[in-house]
């Protein structure tokens, strides 16, 4: 699933046919997102740093977008290509609005990302996704993607470079029993909202510590019956 | 008396100078149910005579929304106003990715003057024949605009088309100049009313009248039916009010002054001359 265009610092085991691009139209601007599914509301949440390398461009951007009233977009990557399927996305709301005479649903979404990714899947968004919202029964939603649209419901789910830091800690906090066990449990946590973004909170504390790509602050969105709610808390900035 | 010879395809003159297809283009808008907008220094409001094909059907759909700053009410062959309808969002969707701000009204209705012109000049197509007045909001405030089949367009203060028009283009007239002033809810109750007139002897419902408004910081909504009636029913009891005022003697007749507030070549007016048969050629 991981997507390496980098050039020079790659230790190729086997010896290529073609050169060594010099120039790569991709970056990694690094950071990390996460969404949990709860009963009746979806935490998302995403860090604020933006970074190049070693060096960081702003302690202060923003990876999460609001595409529709129940559906918001966090994604980690290359954050040009990211604004672009961002705008893509808002267009083609739109045009939906105007032929359906109403919002898509947040399942909608989740297909029309996938299909949009995939729709450029031999020069792909460098895009990490998680799409987090509320579905048509107002039940809390999590989807997953890869850079070229394969795409999963879960309950939870982690993207980008403290990715790997932080989904064990959700496994072990959040997991439910295999949909194959009966009785079929619930994917969506039984945590409460509170607890929900009290653990995303210890999470992104958690992966501000060893991952030099995710810290400044950690900006979470919850959605719920009520609406949207933003929320700001400040992490580690070295 | 050359009509019948010169009217074949849009690509010919008459003897007189006139496009005849593209008159009778027009006519189509004339015939169709009526259309009346008007605006104020903060909102625009555009109000519709739906007519029902048959007491089975529901009445046609002649308010769209185009984004959330521009809204349109048509007359004429609404099959044709949809099509527009389509073309001017697909405008606004792409101007917005391109420059992420709105596209200025005056633009759009540019485009779509454009766009009707080609309809004049080609013999392998035929002039839309709808009329548009299209609502909208800019930096620049808000704006009223007439899109003829003809590809002209002219900016309003408040104007009304289709069938049995004149009726509400008449009370429009006498009142048009206290409108910048008026707030929202008594622009809808002028805009209403003015639909009263179109209709004559018909009675006034939800079901019969479409209205909707933009403004500055509210976006292009079409008013729901229950809102709509207790517009209607507050007329009512206003009508028994601006009678007696009437009978006092106060003549509120306005001469037609044409109004022109600086905004270049366009000029506005309350459309005295539309049924005057060369004017597409102002």
């Amino acid at each position: 699933m991981s997507m390496v265009f980098a050039p020079c610092l790659t230790e190729t085991a086997a010896p290529t046919t073609h050169a060594e691009p010099a120039w790569s139209p991709y970056d990694n601007n690094g950071g990390t997102c996460v969404a949990i599914a709860g009963e009746d509301y979806c935490v998302i949440a995403a860090d604020t740093r933006m970074s190049t390398g070693f060096s960081i461009l702003t302690r202060n951007y923003s990876k999460i977008h609001q595409i529709t009233e129940k559906s918001v977009l966090a994604s980690s990557g290359f954050q040009a290509d990211i604004r672009a399927l961002q705008k893509n996305l808002d267009a083609r709301h739109q045009i939906y609005q105007h032929q359906h005479n109403k919002q898509m649903s947040c399942p909608a979404m989740a297909q029309l990302l996938s299909n949009t990714l995939y729709y450029k899947r031999f020069f792909p968004y460098y895009a990490f996704n998680v799409l987090g919202g509320l579905d048509n029964e107002g039940r809390g939603c999590v989807y997953s993607y890869d850079a070229v649209g394969s795409y999963e419901r879960s309950g939870y789910s982690s993207q980008g470079t403290g990715m790997q830091l932080i989904m064990p800690v959700l496994d072990n906090q959040l997991k439910s029993a295999s949909p194959l066990v009966l009785p079929l449990q619930k994917s969506t946590t039984p945590l409460s909202e509170f607890e929900a973004v009290d653990l995303v909170k210890d999470t992104f504390a958690s992966a501000a510590e060893r991952d030099i790509y995710t810290g400044d602050a950690v900006e979470i969105v919850i959605i719920n019956r009520e609406g949207v709610r933003r929320e700001l808390m400040d992490l580690k900035r070295d | 008396m050359f009509r019948n010879q010169y009217d074949t395809d849009v690509t010919t003159w008459s003897p007189a100078g006139r496009l005849h297809q593209v008159e009778y283009a027009m006519e189509a808008v004339k015939q169709g149910s009526a259309a009346i907008g008007l605006r104020s220094k903060t909102h625009v409001v555009l109000a519709t005579v739906n007519k029902a094909s048959s007491e089975l059907s529901a009445h046609q759909k002649k308010l769209f929304k185009i984004d959330n700053h521009i809204g349109i009410a048509m007359a004429g062959l609404t099959a044709d106003g949809r099509v527009l309808s389509r073309y001017m969002r697909s405008e606004c969707i792409n101007h917005h990715f391109v420059f992420e701000s709105p596209l200025p009204v005056g633009r759009l209705v540019v485009q779509v003057a454009d766009k009707a012109q080609v309809c004049t000049q080609r013999s392998w197509k035929r002039p839309y024949g709808v009329g548009l007045l299209v609502a909208g909001l800019d930096e620049t405030g808000p704006h009223l605009y007439q899109n003829c089949p003809s590809g002209n367009y002219s900016e309003y203060q408040a104007f009304a088309i289709g069938s049995r028009s004149q009726a509400a283009k008449t009370y429009l007239e006498r009142k048009f100049e206290t409108f910048m002033e008026c707030t929202k809810e008594e622009l809808i109750r002028h805009a209403v009313f003015a639909v009263k007139e179109s209709l004559q002897e018909e009675e006034l419902s939800s079901g019969n009248c479409g209205v909707a408004v933009v403004g500055i910081d509210e976006p292009f909504v079409v008013l729901d039916p229950k809102t709509l009636q207790s517009y209607i029913e507050s007329l009512e009891t206003g009508k028994e009010e601006q009678q007696t005022m009437e009978e006092t003697g106060t003549d509120d007749r306005q001469s037609l002054q044409v109004q022109h507030e600086g905004t270049g070549s366009r000029g506005i007016s309350v459309g005295a001359g539309d049924d005057s048969p060369t004017d597409m050629e102002t």
